[in-house]
């Protein structure tokens, strides 16, 4: 009995965690479109709902709605599983992340390495149904995101390392409690930037976007996809998008702790400056998007392997050198 | 009892999808199905406790070997119509399968105390996690044989580069930092033209 009871309780927590994750996919469409448009001295959505707040829920009956075409020569399995991949690997990968203090659904001591397994797997949704739509931009969006995402794995890798370094352990929490001294941004700040140019590479983001570029591919993998498949690529991507927000925050951003352990500051309840860090790391995402040109394919391959590879490989031993002469080590 | 089960359930779906990666005709599916027997194997690392394996497969073999792997297979030229012939290497595989599960049976039948998988209760390396073990194991207790296997993948490293690194001339080549410093003053000239008028 009580172990059903506690098998209920994770399915109430994991059903939370889905509900907040897409809470946060909602708020952060709608605050990105808001902010592009500040930025580009237009309006923005303004006409559904007050502010346009509901824009996002019109948006998603009206592809809810539409009617799913699939390919006559598509895989046809193949062409209706890869959304779904990519939807459950972002979603699943939220599990293992601590909102505050002892606010995680699986408290693993391997979750960054879980995360990042996770992570990696996203790769499979894109390349799966860039293939199976039998079509050539699809494919050519799915090799060159397979490519990429292979590509800057690796500097994140090592970054992730350094990390670990610093922390000795591989625990979420222990990595966020080890920064209660000092946010790891800024005695890792090159570290600090690598990671948030390979977030924006892995989860193909502006300027990186190049498996969907519209000007050559159309949209890429996503040209056959229509309706809820489309609806669940974005909202995976979405996913996928606040889980990387969610790893630099408790990697470097110290997670739920306040930036001074003071009086008003350390009452706040650690969920709501969790919150905070992630949406200023959004916000950052969208200002990236609204401000800076895409990047072409080559030179994306030559950032990723010739410059982050090698500066980060350089900082995981200056990393370790200085932790050990010092005495510093965990 | 429970894991017992898992246990049965994913050593049946490694089982099943590793003769649908030697069966299916499309190779793409067989990948496919490579991926999910890769998947089990994690789930049966997880049960043996050994968690830090178990995501380490997933990373290496799932996120980037398979990757790969699909990759090259999707960008084959297929001919449906050449894979569906019979193929003659059911007498190698008999051969090569003889001899796997003859060392097999040599391996438990001599050595019975190595095919215990489950690690001393009384070992003092049992109070820390699985990961910080692995890491005293190799890089301490094994350093010399951790350097050679380092050696040896170098080599295989330098080796792939050499086969396929080819020099070829008249091909046009980018020079990134001679892009990268291109300014206005160096590459746009203004010049004062003047109209002539027409009539």
């Amino acid at each position: 009995m009580e172990y059903i009871l506690s098998i209920l309780f994770i399915f109430l927590q994991s059903f939370l965690v889905i509900f907040a994750v897409l809470m946060m996919a909602y708020l952060g469409i709608y605050g990105e479109r808001k902010l592009w448009a500040a930025v580009q001295l237009r309006r923005g959505p303004n006409i559904v709902g007050p502010f346009g707040l509901l824009q996002p829920v019109a948006d998603f009956l009206k592809l809810l709605l539409k009617e799913p075409i699939i390919p006559d020569k598509a895989n046809k399995i193949i062409f209706i599983m890869a959304p779904l991949v990519t939807c459950f690997v972002a979603l699943s990968a939220w599990a293992v992340v601590p909102f505050a203090e002892n606010w995680v659904v699986a408290d693993i001591n391997v979750g960054i390495l879980y995360i990042f397994a996770i992570s990696s797997l996203g790769v499979y949704g894109i390349i799966l149904g860039g293939w199976a739509s039998n079509s050539k931009y699809p494919f050519m969006g799915a090799m060159r995101s397979a490519a990429q995402m292979v590509s800057y794995e690796v500097s994140i890798g090592f970054v992730i390392i350094t990390v670990l370094l610093c922390v000795g352990s591989l625990n979420l929490t222990d990595i966020v409690l080890a920064q209660k001294k000092i946010w790891f941004f800024i005695p890792l700040f090159p570290m600090f930037i690598i990671f948030f140019v390979s977030a924006l590479a892995e989860t193909n983001r502006p300027p990186f976007d190049l498996p969907e570029a519209e000007a050559e591919l159309v949209a890429g993998y996503q040209v056959e996809y229509s309706s809820s498949f489309f609806l669940l690529y974005f909202l995976g991507e979405l996913a996928a998008t606040f889980l990387m927000c969610a790893m630099i925050t408790i990697l470097f951003l110290g997670g739920w702790l306040p930036p001074f352990d003071i009086y008003p500051l350390n009452v706040i309840p650690g969920v709501v400056w969790f919150m905070l860090k992630v949406a200023f790391i959004f916000f950052m995402f969208g200002m990236v998007k609204a401000l800076v040109p895409r990047y072409r394919y080559d030179q994306l391959m030559r950032l990723g392997w010739k410059v982050f590879l090698p500066i980060s490989l350089f900082w995981v031993v200056l990393t370790a050198s200085v932790l050990f002469i010092f005495d510093l080590a965990p | 009892m429970f894991a017992s089960i898992l246990f049965f359930i994913f050593s049946f779906l490694i089982l099943a999808s590793a003769l649908l990666v030697i069966t299916s005709k499309n190779p793409v599916n067989s990948v496919i199905f490579l991926i999910f027997s890769f998947f089990n194997a994690a789930g049966i690392f997880l049960i043996a406790g050994a968690e830090f394996l178990a995501l380490i497969m997933l990373i290496v073999y799932v996120g980037a070997v398979a990757v790969l792997f699909l990759f090259v297979v999707m960008m084959l030229d297929l001919n449906f119509e050449e894979l569906n012939k019979k193929t003659n290497f059911v007498k190698t595989g008999i051969i090569t399968t003889g001899i796997l599960i003859t060392e097999m049976i040599v391996l438990f039948v001599y050595y019975p105390e190595e095919q215990s998988f489950i690690i001393n209760k009384n070992n003092e390396l049992n109070s820390l996690t699985n990961t910080e073990m692995i890491g005293s194991k190799i890089y301490t207790e094994h350093f010399y044989h951790f350097q050679i296997a380092g050696l040896i993948l170098l080599v295989a490293m330098i080796g792939a580069i050499v086969l396929t690194l080819r020099h070829r001339d008249n091909v046009r080549r980018q020079d990134i930092s001679s892009q990268v410093s291109r300014d206005q003053e160096k590459n746009v000239e203004l010049k004062d033209i003047t109209f002539e008028e027409s009539e």
